[in-house]
């Protein structure tokens, strides 16, 4: 089957060949274009590719899948607008989307609303606490990644830490989490610089960190090229004290942005990126390496881990209609929010009605760049 | 601590030069044609992308450097001659939209000419940092800054010494009179839009290496620029120059001894009272000599 037909899932080439059975409906609003487009367009990638798979393997309870997808371009007004016609218009028995935070948010009203079973693909602690009935995520949250960094720091003896983040949506949400979970994890924030979001020289910043007494560790917020360049002017200006990343930068653009300056950089990080040096025994190698297969064989690119989302995303909302074993948005909300021990690319996930996330801090693996790849650290 | 004020100073002269050269480009079509180019931007972003690609390619980095700078001189030429110049009875405000509809263009084309990811450019000489006084700074900044001096002399020159550079002015200080002597106000457009493309190419190229570029790395930087050129006053050469390094020192200062987070808060609130206190930003008008 060639990219074409790929591109035609979605759209009439089900209805020929589905049975008078009426399909499972699967609505999606992602960022595939603008800003976010480094989310939205894996995302997109995944979602299409493996509803072909599940309806070339014949479905789900003698029904096919059809997606229903639209670019929100990273703007949340879009999104609502969007996540309306989901609803009202498609009809759709689950919404598996959101490719920023922003978008999200914008879009849980309407879910909530409506009563149509939301899986979100974005990052931020707000979307699913406090609990909302009809709202699940299945990416790690900016909190846990500061809690991971932390308890490595601690691991290292460091105490006093300096955070330097972008003005991004992402980096001051993370910054924000950090903040609040600094003291928990006897960690004391020392410096807390920003930069803007097309600010090309940080070594201002860095200079007042540098010249902070007592800084032992510096942890980096952000994504796009900001982290790259506090990469490469942390080297420049000489500070000795490690330097962590966010998972926000976990692809091998970083590494191949930042060069020899990375070396040495740790950073939190999903288990999909190291999919090949995963010990055999780890349970989520087998899920990681399969579609990491997938995906690279297809479109010829590296996977990232925002595909990953849109992979458990789906995978999640499968496994819920199956338990369910039929479209009742009420049944399946229920189903899943019962899911345990499901193994995604994003860890293993743990439902509950408390937790619509459902992932812990074993979820995240610490990498080091070193020789310009990832490095498990042990 | 004066290790700390030299690495400000070096910051703030290298992004102060790249704003220079950025707000130029907006002073040459200005005198032109009065005309704000905020495609402005865009020419610094496909000088990098074109730049980045090319070497990817595996161009050799001298010849990527020519070429994309010419690329851009092309869409330059282009702009003007098929979209401003068809226009060219229209008011001031329309062509400005047309330079902004023009901005959303090119960043689309270049999503789909190149792609969306973050591309890097080889330093022109290697990234060891020179140690300075106890401050640091990276061979590219040297040649940001020589190239910055470069451009501007060789400006300075092409329209105190050439033909085509007078008529330039000419056309900038009356142009009814420029044309009843004979200048061809068509001409000097289309001069100006490639050359303003050039410059802005140019701003790119020299801060690709230092922080990346990607099809949206233009936006800001434009919009640095265009602080720049207001600052210094629009149309005026040696204000665009004097704006783009004062702007580049506040941040650079701002961030360093007050806060990071309200830097550019900083940087735009001296803009607003230059602009109230100095309408004509510090050189416009009083400079009898327009770049």
């Amino acid at each position: 089957m060639n990219f074409r037909t790929l591109l035609a899932i979605g759209g009439l080439s089900i209805a020929f060949s589905a049975p008078a059975q009426e399909p499972i409906r699967v609505g999606s609003f992602l960022a595939v274009t603008g800003p976010a487009a480094f989310l939205g367009d894996p995302e997109q990638k995944t979602l299409e590719l493996y509803i072909e798979k599940l309806n070339a393997a014949g479905g789900l309870l003698g029904r096919k899948f059809q997606l229903f997808a639209y670019d929100s371009a990273g703007d949340a007004e879009k999104a609502r607008g969007y996540v309306k016609r989901l609803i009202e218009q498609d009809k759709v028995d689950v919404i598996v989307g959101g490719s920023t935070t922003g978008e999200t948010m914008a879009a849980v009203p309407l879910a909530e609303a409506a009563g149509t079973p939301f899986i979100s693909l974005a990052g931020a602690v707000v979307i699913v606490e406090p609990v909302k009935k009809w709202v699940f995520k299945t990416p790690h949250t900016d909190r846990m990644a500061c809690e991971k960094v932390f308890v490595d720091m601690r691991a290292r003896g460091a105490t006093k830490a300096a955070l330097i983040s972008g003005s991004g949506g992402f980096d001051r949400s993370m910054r924000a989490e950090c903040l609040k979970v600094a003291a928990k994890n006897g960690i004391q924030i020392v410096a807390d610089e920003s930069y803007g979001a097309g600010d090309t020289d940080m070594t201002a910043q860095l200079t007042k960190i540098k010249n902070t007494a007592g800084v032992q560790a510096v942890l980096n917020a952000g994504f796009g090229q900001g982290p790259a360049i506090v990469t490469k002017n942390y080297r420049q200006i000489g500070i000795s004290a490690p330097l962590y990343q966010s998972h926000g930068v976990a692809s091998k653009q970083y590494v191949k942005l930042s060069g020899d300056a990375a070396e040495g950089v740790r950073l939190p990080a999903a288990a999909l990126l190291v999919a090949d040096t995963l010990p055999d025994s780890d349970p989520q190698k087998k899920v990681v390496t399969g579609y990491k297969r997938d995906f690279e064989g297809r479109f010829k690119q590296e996977v990232s881990t925002f595909g990953g989302h849109a992979y458990d995303g789906l995978m999640l909302a499968v496994e819920a209609i199956r338990r369910a074993g039929s479209t009742n948005k009420a049944a399946v909300r229920d189903a899943l929010e019962s899911i345990r021990g499901y193994v995604g690319t994003g860890g293993v996930v743990n439902m509950s009605a408390q937790d619509h996330m459902g992932l812990d801090l074993s979820a995240f693996r610490m990498l080091e760049v070193r020789n310009g790849d990832w490095m498990l650290v042990k | 601590m004066s290790s700390a004020l030299a690495q400000y100073l070096l910051a703030g002269l290298t992004l102060g030069a790249i704003y220079a050269l950025v707000a130029l480009g907006f002073a040459i079509i200005y005198n032109a044609s009065h005309v704000i180019n905020f495609a402005q931007g865009e020419f610094v972003m496909i000088g990098g992308m074109a730049a980045a690609v090319f070497v990817e390619s595996g161009l050799p980095l001298y010849l990527a450097v020519i070429f994309s700078i010419g690329t851009a001189t092309l869409v330059g030429f282009a702009l003007a001659r098929f979209a401003v110049e068809p226009a060219r009875g229209a008011s001031v405000v329309t062509l400005i939209i047309i330079t902004i509809g023009a901005a959303i263009l090119l960043r689309g084309l270049a999503t789909l000419v190149w792609d969306k990811k973050i591309h890097p450019l080889p330093a022109f000489s290697g990234d060891q940092p020179i140690v300075l006084g106890g401050a640091t700074l990276l061979p590219q900044v040297l040649w940001v800054l020589g190239a910055t001096a470069l451009a501007v002399a060789l400006l300075s020159w092409f329209f105190n010494r050439t033909l085509t550079g007078k008529a330039m002015l000419a056309v900038s200080h009356n142009r009814l009179a420029a044309q009843l002597v004979g200048v061809s106000v068509r001409r000097v457009l289309l001069v100006s839009f490639a050359l303003s493309a050039a410059l802005g190419a140019l701003a790119g190229i020299l801060i690709a290496p230092i922080a990346f570029t990607s099809w949206d790395a233009g936006v800001m930087l434009g919009l640095k620029g265009f602080a720049a050129a207001i600052l210094g006053g629009l149309g005026s050469g040696p204000g665009a120059i004097a704006g783009g390094l004062a702007l580049g020192l506040i941040e650079a200062l701002g961030a360093g001894y007050l806060s990071s987070a309200y830097k550019d808060v900083f940087a735009f609130l001296i803009i607003l009272a230059a602009l109230v206190f100095l309408p004509n930003g510090l050189f416009g008008r009083r400079a009898t000599e327009r770049v």
